[in-house]
This record gives structure tokens, sequence and C-alpha cells, in this order.
């Protein structure tokens, strides 16, 4: 309760956290409901890993560090183990949508853009911030919505939402795991460690070569990775701190860009199959390379354009 | 032996190359490296638990996945596809153009309309190959190939370069909590804005490879002439 009265905290920190403790109560109702899903292959297990996810979201702040690394053990074990599974799927039915449509009509991309719209304004104000304008453009839209229809009950989104979730399942917390995988490197000390070994190839100081293997460095990771996710947090840590950014290089350009130049490797590769294989069958291509061979040039533009970029605005 | 340290990154490599469980690869590296790089299992423990909770902005996209269920329960890619259908007299690469405008603008929203099977399937195929009918051919079979190779293509590059000029986008967030870890503090809006001339280079691209690629095929499977052959 400290927290939340103590005024040295700005408005938009505590209202994130507010956020938070509902993002969680999110996934343990997903858990929860998935528990009691007879058609639920794996009850148990889906349940332990929304349930664990959602109590380090709702209250991590309040528990040590160490516990929270012991729920976060506990939630990876069951995603492992792949037994959290999607129960009962209530998709709404084409019936229902067209008729919905007809009644609301182009009107449905008020609340569509709000979430976007709030999080840029937020991020204008400070003490607010973009993630907590997320929020409550969450909340505006969801008001919007239910202004549209009066079928759209609190139920009806918690549901819907729960049956995004758990199609996404275990992956979605993806990107959280990676930037903890960065934190343990850097406190492990691997960058320097590859930071020794890069320094005995490329020339130290020397800011423009350095970008060049940076930008060129996450295209290639992402594309044996197949996820530049993975890719940035390994390069940044390894090249683009020592070898760029601590030559006074701008963070913003230089770390941000990387991202959109391992995108380009993400591009160009079979590993990332949702993105590039998978279309291929859903679309009945004969060539299994069909949607790659159409990406390669436009991503070696990109990451030319890229790399140029980077060193004009360095 | 410094080098053990890098066993972590190693794993990441070849399990991501051999597609292994990515939950499995990421904690495998982790508890790997923690223990070479002499944290020992409080550190792990204590690392992993404290960077989790200070990541937790990744999990944004939960509350936002409260209304985007909905969204479409309510009609929302009924809508795009009205929007999109509005164009008459457009070449299949035009078609496949407008598309990734209109995907790229919404990307920047965070507003997806369900990927290559919940849209470019049912909706911009048919846009496209119809595009070819209206100007009097029969869509070549090698040319609808292709076409649906460039359809997916528009899709994955508005998407990538799109939903980084999102005010919170994961991929931002995942820049930005690597940055703090290594001491450099930014914020998302700067983020975000670093890439709307990438964003809009890309879509340029884009549109014009696919139209020059859709001009250059209709004419060798069609003839110059445009005629029915």
């Amino acid at each position: 309760m400290a927290f939340f009265t103590d005024p040295s905290i700005t408005i938009g920190t505590k209202m994130l956290e507010v956020i938070y403790i509902f993002m969680g109560l999110m996934a343990i109702y997903t858990g929860v409901k998935n528990l009691r899903d007879k058609e639920n292959p794996s009850p148990a297990g889906t349940c332990i890993f929304w349930s664990a996810l959602g109590i380090v979201i709702a209250f991590g702040r309040w528990i040590p560090a160490a516990a929270n690394g012991v729920i976060i053990i506990i939630m990876i074990i069951p995603a492992i183990l792949q037994k959290v599974k999607i129960g009962k799927v209530s998709a709404p039915t084409e019936k229902e949508v067209d008729g919905n449509y007809k009644k609301i009509g182009m009107k449905i991309f008020i609340p569509a853009l709000m979430i976007g719209i709030c999080a840029i304004i937020c991020a204008l104000i400070p003490s607010i911030g973009a993630l907590t304008g997320c929020g409550l453009g969450v909340i505006l839209s969801a008001v919007i919505l239910a202004f549209y229809s009066r079928d759209n009950k609190p139920k009806v989104f918690l549901n819907d939402s729960e049956r995004l979730l758990s199609s996404v399942g275990p992956l979605s917390m993806l990107p959280m795991l990676l930037a903890s995988l960065g934190a343990i490197f850097t406190a492990a000390g691997v960058g320097d460690v590859i930071a020794g070994i890069v320094g005995n190839v490329i020339p130290a100081g020397n800011v423009n070569v350095g970008i060049v293997v940076f930008a060129i460095g996450m295209m290639l990771f992402t594309m044996i990775m197949g996820n530049a996710f993975a890719a940035i947090t390994v390069m940044t840590v390894g090249i683009g701190a020592p070898f760029v950014l601590a030559y006074g290089a701008d963070p913003v350009v230089v770390g941000m860009v990387a991202l959109t130049c391992g995108y380009c490797g993400t591009l160009c590769t079979p590993m990332a199959a949702n993105f590039n294989i998978v279309p291929v069958a859903m679309l009945d291509m004969k060539d299994r390379m069909g949607v790659i061979k159409n990406q390669v040039l436009p991503a070696l533009i990109m990451i030319v354009v890229q790399i140029v970029y980077m060193i004009a605005l360095k | 032996m410094e080098y053990l340290k890098l066993i972590g990154i190693l794993i990441v490599i070849v399990g991501f190359a051999l597609k292994k469980d990515s939950i499995l690869i990421i904690a495998c590296a982790a508890v790997v490296t923690a223990l070479v790089g002499g944290l020992g299992v409080e550190g792990l423990l204590t690392t992993l638990g404290q960077s989790f909770v200070d990541n937790r902005s990744m999990a944004i996209f939960i509350i936002v996945m409260l209304v985007t269920g909905t969204l479409e329960r309510n009609g929302l890619k009924q809508a795009a596809a009205d929007l999109i259908g509005k164009v008459k007299g457009a070449s299949a690469g035009m078609v496949i153009g407008l598309y990734g405008v209109m995907r790229m603008i919404f990307a920047a929203f965070n507003v997806s309309f369900g990927g290559v099977a919940g849209f470019v399937r049912p909706i911009i195929m048919p846009m496209a190959t119809g595009a070819v009918e209206a100007s009097g051919k029969k869509p070549n079979e090698e040319h609808v190939e292709q076409l649906k190779g460039m359809a997916s293509g528009m899709e994955n590059i508005t998407w990538f370069f799109g939903q980084v000029l999102f005010v919170g986008g994961s991929g931002a967030l995942l820049v930005q909590s690597t940055l703090s870890s290594l001491g450099y503090e930014t914020n998302l809006l700067d983020l975000a804005t670093v890439e709307i001339p990438i964003g809009i280079i890309a879509l340029i691209v884009g549109i014009v490879y696919y139209y020059l690629k859709d001009k250059k095929l209709t004419k060798k499977y069609y003839g110059s002439e445009g005629g029915k052959k």
C-alpha cells in the first residue's frame, strides 16, 4: 500500500501498476478457466503456467526477487513439458460477426485505433507514459464497444481475451524470457568476452565499421535463429554496446534500428516459419521458398538503407 | 576459461537452428550461463526474478487482448475488407500495394486483420486475381503463384516495419530493456519516432518492387497488348 500513497512516484507509474494487477488477474482467470475446462487435455499444467505468470505480473513488485525467480521456474516447467494446452474454443460464428458488422459498420475502426492514439497522447505527457496510455486506450475502446452493442458485456471481453491468450500460449512470454536471458548474459560478463573476440577482428574506435558489423550481424544472426528478438539481446550486449554505443553513438537510433536490421534477416530465412513457410501452405503455393524469394530484394535494399541511416544519424 | 561463458549463446543459436522448443532453449541458456558465469543458483533466481518483473511491460499485449478478440467479434475484419474493396479498376500489383498502405497504417496502431489465413487468403488474393480477370485476361497459374508470394511479402514487410511504429510495441520494449541493462536509458516515443523514415521507405520499396514485378509478369504471361490469350 505504501507504494500507492508514496507522493514521489508518478501517477502514471501507479496506474501502470494497477494495469499490471489487472493483467495478472486476466492471466489467472485464463488458468482457472482452463482448469475447470473438461475439454482441455492438460488442465493442471495449463493452470500452473497461467497462474504463475499472473502472480508475477500482478504482484511481482511486492515479492522478493529470488521468490519471483522460483515462481518463473515453476511457470516454465509445464511450458517445456508441452503441458500448456488450449481448451474449449468459443470463437464467434460467422453469422454473429456479420450481424454485428451490419449494426456497427465502419465505426468499428474508432475503438480499434483508440489504443494506439491513447498511447501516443500519453507518451507526450511524461508523468503518465505510453504504456499507461495503452491501458487507458483499452478501457476506452472497451467502453465504446459496449456502447455500440449491449451484447458486449464484461464476460464477453474476458472470454474473448482468454481465447486469444490461450491460442498464443506460452510463447507469449518469450520476449520477457529473452530480456531476462539478456540480463543474465550481462551479469555473467558474456558481452565482455564477445567484445574481446570481436575486438581482435574489427578496429575498436571506428564507429562506422562498428555499425556495419552490428547491422549485418543482426541480419545474419536472425537468419540463423529465425528470431530477431533472440538476436537483438545477444548482439546489443556483445557488439552494439562495446563497439558502437561506447563511442558515443545515439542509443535510440542504433539500438532501435538494429532491431529492424534483424527483421531484414527474418524476411530471408525459412527459419522464421510462421512468416515465410506457413503462408506457403495456407495459400497452396507450389514453391516452398515462394514467399522468401519475393522478400529478398526488399530486405537487401532495406539493410543498406538502414546502415546509411544509422551512420548519418549516429 | 573465459570463453566458456559463451556457451549460452551457442545453446541459443544451435537450439533455434535445430528448431527445439524456444522456451526450453532460453531456460537452458540462462541456467548454464548463470552457473558457468559464477552467478550460482541464488544469483540465477534473483537475476531472473528481478529482470522478469522489470520487464513486465512486455506483457502489455495481455491487456490489449482484452479488446482484440471482441473487436473481431464485432466485425473489424469485415470492415477492413469493405474498406479495401472500395478500390476499383486497380491492377493486381496495385491491389497488393494498397493493402500494404492499409496494413502499415493499422500496424502502427497495433491492429492486425488476421494475417495470411485471416485476410490475404480470403480477401486480398480474390481481389488480386479478380483484378486480372477484370482486365479481360484469364489468370495465369504462374502469375497467381507469384502474386501469392508478393501478397505474403507485403504482409510481412509492412507488419515488421509498421509495428515498430506503435508506441509500446514489444520490439521497442525489448530494445529499451536491453539498452537499460547496459546503462542507456531511452523512451518509447523516441524509439518509435526514429523508425518512421525507415517504415516509410520500407513501404515504398515494397510497393514499387511489387508493382513493377507484377507489370513485368503481366507482360510476360499475357503479352503487351493485354488482350485475351
